[in-house]
């Protein structure tokens, strides 16, 4: 692989249970790049997790991945409420996620520490009113 | 044992098996999606009994052999559809998730 290849994806706020198209196809693409299942398995998840954070409160947004030969990058960018607590918003099982959700299966509070928890590196920016970008990286070991 | 395999036991009946060769390696049982994707290793068999389409996703995401379903939980026909496209084999029981991890622990 030579230089960087970027993917770019809106993610589509309306409709929960289109949640993961973004995921699913990054999963493809890095499949067909030859990366490993796990590496594969961790980014697609620690995506996957963002994108259903994004559709749940923030309705929707964007989702770059950019692959170079030493790390994916993901950065989940979107013009939600922001968070105004982000140390909180980290814990195991914290969540403000609706009953709706909840039924489905999601807002047990564990997006955000499963995105921590499946990449190297993971930043977020945000601010109350204006949204959130969140910078995640995993490494591709040689 | 393959998923395909699981279908010799009574206990099993098949929804979908777009990839029944798929080896089983261990379970996981959880209705927590997030919980299941950050707990679930690759190549389980994962017993649940949510029925909504993001499973479909988790399991293509998780990396899960399989998806059971237990307690005789049943999906729509798009779920299902969706299921196949995606490659993600679903077997159903009408068994609680603790019976069928007993019977699994006996056949794995």
């Amino acid at each position: 692989m030579n230089g960087q290849l970027t993917f770019h994806f809106d993610v589509d706020g309306s409709d929960f249970t289109s949640a993961g198209q973004a995921s699913v196809q990054v999963k493809k693409d890095l499949r067909q790049l030859g990366l490993s299942p796990e590496i594969i398995r961790r980014v697609s998840i620690a995506m996957y997790e963002g994108e259903i954070n994004m559709v749940i409160h923030a309705g929707g947004g964007t989702a770059d991945v950019v692959v170079t030969e030493e790390e994916i990058e993901i950065i989940l960018t979107d013009h939600g409420p922001g968070i105004r607590d982000i140390a909180q918003a980290m814990q195991e099982g914290f969540s403000t996620a609706p009953d709706n959700i909840r039924s489905l299966g999601f807002g047990a509070g564990m997006g955000l520490p499963n995105m921590k928890r499946y990449t190297d590196h993971m930043d977020i920016q945000s601010e109350v009113g204006v949204g959130t970008v969140v910078t995640m990286r995993v490494s591709i070991p040689k | 044992m393959t998923v395909a395999g699981l279908l010799q036991h009574e206990a099993f009946s098949p929804v979908c098996l777009p990839d029944g060769e798929r080896e089983i390696c261990g379970v996981y049982i959880g209705d927590l999606l997030s919980w299941v994707m950050g707990r679930a290793s690759a190549g389980n068999a994962w017993i649940t009994i949510m029925s909504n389409i993001n499973i479909v996703a988790v399991a293509s995401l998780a990396d899960t052999a399989c998806i059971l379903l237990a307690e005789g939980v049943t999906l729509s026909e798009e779920i299902v559809a969706t299921a196949n496209a995606k490659g993600i084999n679903i077997l159903a029981s009408t068994l609680s998730a603790y019976e069928l991890a007993v019977c699994l622990s006996r056949l794995l």
